[in-house]
């Protein structure tokens, strides 16, 4: 780990304009970044913490979503009683992230920001595109048992490891930020994070200095919301494969559906397409079967990860299958 | 004394204190933090970090250590170029390091940085540039059997066994099973990292050193440093778990012990969890080949096992997963071979119950699939296969109660519940299933030494260079003592984990228990005596009880006798009962699996362990052990998989963010072991056999064979991961 120097942000103005110098990394939870700091994958010269900052409250908007500030933490945000009552696939998505003292740590903007599990992007002397431009990508030949099957490159196959940004995703979230000159903008969520293309090692679309200050939920969509984790233990591991499904179901028909998965892509991965065969179905197996189609088209296993296809259409099934059950 | 003859009746027996469920004597020092671990040892010390090579095999080139030496606080940086000649051997003769510019394993230490601070150390050792001339290497086991070849452990059993005409028996029997079962790569996860605070006195070592076989430790440095074994001391008082990762000495012991050499300061080496996967041990994955024949009868007419595992040219450890084939089951023609791939990975060496472990992962699946083709109920199978003495030494068993633990099991578990036709219990999603595999893990028993000592005030205490990893060894020695010596608990010390005391086995192979526990009864027995004459009294009727020394109306108080201190040595040595017996501890496991539906996910439901092992010496620490066994043996079959990249010689997923064990919510709460009442009159003066790998034994089948029962998928590839069961699943409507 090198040395650094560790700064106090007195606001977020400050911040975000701290945040704008070269080696400048913003703390909050700090349970991904110490671990990166530790193995020298990220090489901060100076730490600005900003968990002292105002920007840890659920708000009610005027329009009847939530704003969620930064730093709330999973925990906190997870058994916020308006989230449990009416944005349920987000409070489950949570819980079913990284351990309990993990998520007591862990802030809303941290874990959008949170980097890859990529084996190889967690050692330094192994190529890695993400973590060295132009070393090459470890894992396209290698061992990609959790990598990505769909909206990867040539130049790089890791997941997003986040379940809250899936939930999010689900629910069509914004992303507020400030940038170093205070101005402000929203970003769906759909737009933060990016696929890596031939740079992967820029993870989102925040610009240099710019910081995440919130992330805003519409008011709650109509349906059954459901969060299905698959994992390899029952805590304490990433996704192969989850799926955030929003189904609004009148008289065993589907009016309108939401799916975002996680597991599967550089980012919460949600095809307008396939929602759209859903809807107006009775979600039978064959409007799931075509529902996957389009959800997994382009799909393409790199070996190890090849079991993820039919995974997920297995997966796919058993949620809506659920919840036209419910 | 030597074990030469059965055991009778002796001052145990009475088992007020033996055998209690107390709570671990050393449990408030280990939750409060007053238990110090050998990296909490003394704080004014120089720190060193490892630096891994970061290829497998080949050549350093080049270290440039320029920057690292500017860098601030550092002391030292240790290479191959300034590194002290060493003595060499294999992994448990000897642990030279840094010896010179060839690279053997990945990961292998290349260089260690010594600085004023850990941090200071950690941030200079990652500016240190080496540079490397790769050769080609070999890693993949499954690969490279053409290389494999017989071991020799000299120590050890013999690779290969053959009892009448395997091949023609195999062949002209109606019912055969010719199977593959392969397990993987795995690592040890202990909690405490290994780590090491080296202090020289003049020419004196001292090492605090999270080790499991402090004697043999004490061997390994000397031998290594080139220095008189009298002028190593070893200290282990607490370990934060070994399963074998702690047996040998490890390189930060041997680094430490250079550094401070050369600083004259003490120094503290640690591995980060991060380093353990390449630079200390792991269990070598496993190719095995099991073939089983019967007539229609159930009976077995032959059984074969064969065996692939890898290790370092040079080594000759093998995962010997066929031994207890060799004694498990009945059967006239009998072959078990061990074959061994020199691969350059790092050592493979003992994890806990190596051999056993993933051999009845294989053995057990493959009764079990032969009790299907059968269609025998498997315990009946099993039954039917009982044999009267060992197959293959043609010795009796020392004791043996396989069919009692598993007619136990099945009773307590409701195996008549189990529907034999695999995917006919759902419970919503999830379809249900039951398994259970039989338990045998061999019975060891080494030397070991112990002194006991009656001070004026009347308390008792014993001294041996035994360890405590965490099983319970503190606990069950003072009460060894306490019911030896008619004391109450709290007037026995027991001090462990120091090599100025005496000889002890230390902690491996489930030796520990009976080895250490053994010797204290002897030296407790000469202390008897030592009392008993001393006022006259047969030390054979005489009984001790709370603190008098009591014949028939005669009671005398021990402090009366004490004078200055009395004390006693005891040894226990193996003998002709290990010769002549065949000592193994048996059980059975039972397990309840959910299988999800359309994911594949393996969820374990219940479990349940019921075993046979001697005397239990606590009932709480036994539980303890059994269970922690079995949920090892739950890691072997859903989670546990070192996943080696051959690109690169190196494990990927060296960390425990990606090795997964299991976790609280993987393992439900109804999990439970149980002891079956035994006393062996062969083992030892205890009457107990070992049960610290016991748990381990067979349980990760029963899980196998339970995801069998529930979904049909019949995975012969560990583990058992839910990508290799959906293609087993029904089709969803």
């Amino acid at each position: 780990m090198k040395s650094f120097t560790y700064e106090r942000a007195r606001s977020t103005a400050h911040a975000a304009a701290a945040a704008s110098q070269p080696g400048v990394k913003i703390i909050a939870g700090g349970t991904n970044l110490l671990d990166l700091m530790k193995l020298q994958i990220e090489t901060p010269s100076t730490l600005v913490d900003i968990n002292h900052l105002p920007l840890d409250k659920v708000e009610e908007t005027t329009d009847g979503g939530l704003r969620i500030g930064a730093l709330v933490r999973n925990s906190d945000l997870a058994a916020d009683l308006r989230v449990r009552q009416h944005y349920g696939v987000l409070s489950r998505a949570l819980l079913a992230g990284a351990s309990a003292q993990l998520r007591n740590k862990a802030t809303t903007a941290g874990n959008l920001l949170q980097r890859t599990r990529c084996y190889y992007f967690y050692d330094i002397s192994k190529p890695c595109n993400k973590r060295v431009p132009g070393s090459g990508c470890s894992a396209l030949a290698g061992f990609n048992r959790i990598h990505a099957i769909l909206g990867g490159s040539d130049d790089c196959i890791a997941t997003h490891p986040s379940d809250m940004a899936v939930a999010m995703r689900a629910l069509d979230a914004e992303v507020e930020t400030i940038d170093r000159e205070g101005k402000t903008r929203r970003i769906p969520i759909a737009e933060f994070h990016r696929l890596p293309g031939n740079t992967p090692e820029v993870d989102s679309t925040l610009t240099p200095g710019e910081i995440v200050t919130a992330v805003t939920l519409p008011p709650p969509p109509p349906g059954t919301q459901v969060y299905r984790k698959v994992r390899d233990r029952a805590s304490y591991a990433f996704a192969p494969v989850s799926v955030a499904a929003i189904i609004d179901n009148v008289r065993g028909r589907v009016r309108s559906a939401r799916l975002a998965f996680g597991g599967l892509a550089p980012k919460p991965w949600r095809v307008a397409a396939a929602e759209q065969i859903l809807a107006n179905t009775a979600a039978d197996a064959r409007a799931i079967d075509a529902t996957a189609d389009a959800a997994l088209k382009g799909a393409r296993g790199f070996g190890a990860n090849d079991f993820k296809i039919p995974l997920t259409r297995r997966t796919l099934h058993g949620v809506l299958g659920e919840i036209a059950r419910t | 004394m030597d074990m030469d003859t059965p055991v009778g009746a002796n001052a145990l027996d009475a088992e007020k204190i033996v055998g209690k469920p107390l709570d671990r004597v050393d449990g408030r020092l280990k939750v409060t933090g007053g238990a110090r671990y050998a990296y909490e040892m003394q704080q004014d010390v120089l720190y060193g970090f490892v630096v891994e090579a970061s290829i497998a095999k080949g050549r350093i080139t080049a270290i440039d250590t320029y920057a690292a030496e500017q860098s601030p606080g550092v002391k030292l940086i240790l290479t191959h170029r300034n590194a002290p000649r060493q003595g060499n051997g294999n992994h448990r003769e000897a642990h030279p390091v840094l010896t010179g510019p060839l690279v053997s394993h990945y990961g292998e230490p290349v260089a260690c940085v010594i600085a004023e601070t850990f941090e200071q150390a950690r941030a200079a050792a990652l500016l240190l540039k080496v540079e490397y001339d790769r050769e080609k290497g070999h890693y993949s086991l499954a690969h490279h059997l053409d290389l494999a070849r017989i071991p020799h452990q000299p120590d050890g059993a013999p690779a290969d066994s053959e009892i009448g005409g395997f091949p023609g028996a195999y062949a002209d029997a109606p019912i055969q099973i010719d199977v593959t079962y392969r397990t993987p790569l795995q690592s040890h996860a202990m909690m405490e990292p290994h780590a090491t605070l080296a202090v020289w006195d003049g020419d004196n070592l001292t090492l605090h050193t999270a080790n499991q076989m402090l004697n043999q430790g004490r061997q390994v440095v000397a031998r290594t440093l080139d220095i008189p074994v009298e002028k190593v001391r070893l200290v282990s008082p607490f370990i934060g778990g070994g399963f074998g990762g702690k047996l040998w000495v490890n390189a930060d012991a041997i680094l430490a012990a250079i550094a401070s050499r050369y600083l004259k300061r003490p120094v503290k080496v640690a591995l980060t969890r991060q380093q353990i996967f390449h630079v200390t041990t792991h269990r070598s994955d496993t190719i095995q080949r099991i073939r089983l024949a019967t007539g229609s009868d159930g009976l077995i007419v032959a059984i074969g096992h064969d065996v692939f595992s890898g290790n370092l040219p040079g080594e000759q450890v093998y995962e010997a997963a066929a031994l207890q084939t060799r004694s498990l089951y009945a059967g006239p023609n009998r072959q078990t071979r061990h074959r061994l791939v020199p691969l350059d990975i790092p050592v493979a060496s003992s994890m806990r119950a190596p051999g056993e472990s993933v051999g009845l992962l294989a053995l057990e699946c493959a009764m079990d699939e032969l009790a299907n083709k059968l269609k025998l109920d498997p315990i009946e199978l099993r039954i039917r296969n009982e044999p009267a003495e060992d197959p293959e030494k043609r010795i009796p068993y020392s004791s043996r109660h396989l069919v009692a633990c598993m007619h136990e099991g099945a009773r307590r578990f409701g195996w008549d519940r189990r529907n034999a036709t695999p995917g006919q219990v759902p419970d919503g999603r999830w379809l249900v299933g039951m398994g259970m595999s039989a338990a045998s893990r061999g019975n060891p028993l080494r030397f070991s030494k112990a002194i006991v000592r009656l001070d004026p005030s009347g308390s008792a205490w014993v001294r041996m260079a035994m360890t405590d990893i965490g099983t319970g060894t503190y606990t069950i020695l003072t009460q060894i003592a306490a019911e030896m010596l008619g004391l109450p608990i709290d007037r026995v010390r027991v001090e462990l984990g120091d090599t100025l005391f005496p000889e002890a086995a230390g902690s491996g192979g489930s030796f520990g228990a009976a080895s250490a526990g053994s010797a204290l009864f002897e030296a407790c027995e000469a202390l008897r005596k030592k009392l008993a004459d001393s006022v006259g009294m047969d030390a054979g009727t005489a009984k001790f009880i709370d603190g008098h020394i009591v014949t028939g109306e005669r009671a005398v108080s021990l402090l009366e006798l004490v004078g200055d201190g009395v004390e006693a040595d005891g040894e226990i040595k193996p003998g002709r009962n290990n010769r002549e017996f065949s000592q193994q501890s048996y059980g059975a496991h039972f397990a309840e699996v959910g299988v999800d539906r359309d994911t594949g996910e393996v969820r374990l439901r219940r479990m349940l362990g019921v075993f046979a092992a001697g005397r239990v010496l606590n009932a709480k620490t036994a539980r303890s052990q059994a269970i922690g066994g079995m949920v090892f043996g739950v890691g072997a079959a859903l989670h546990e998989d070192l996943v080696l990249d051959p690109r690169f010689g190196y494990f990927v997923n060296h960390d425990l963010a990606e090795y997964h064990v299991p976790v609280h919510a993987d393992i439900p709460a109804s999990l439970d072991a149980v002891f079956i009442s035994e006393l062996d009159q062969h083992s030892n003066p205890l009457k107990s056999k070992g049960i610290g790998e016991l748990g381990i034994c067979g349980a990760g089948a029963a899980i196998a064979n339970a995801v069998f029962n529930a979904c049909g998928a019949r995975v012969r590839h560990y583990p058992i991961t839910l990508d290799k069961v959906l293609a087993a699943l029904p089709k969803q409507a």
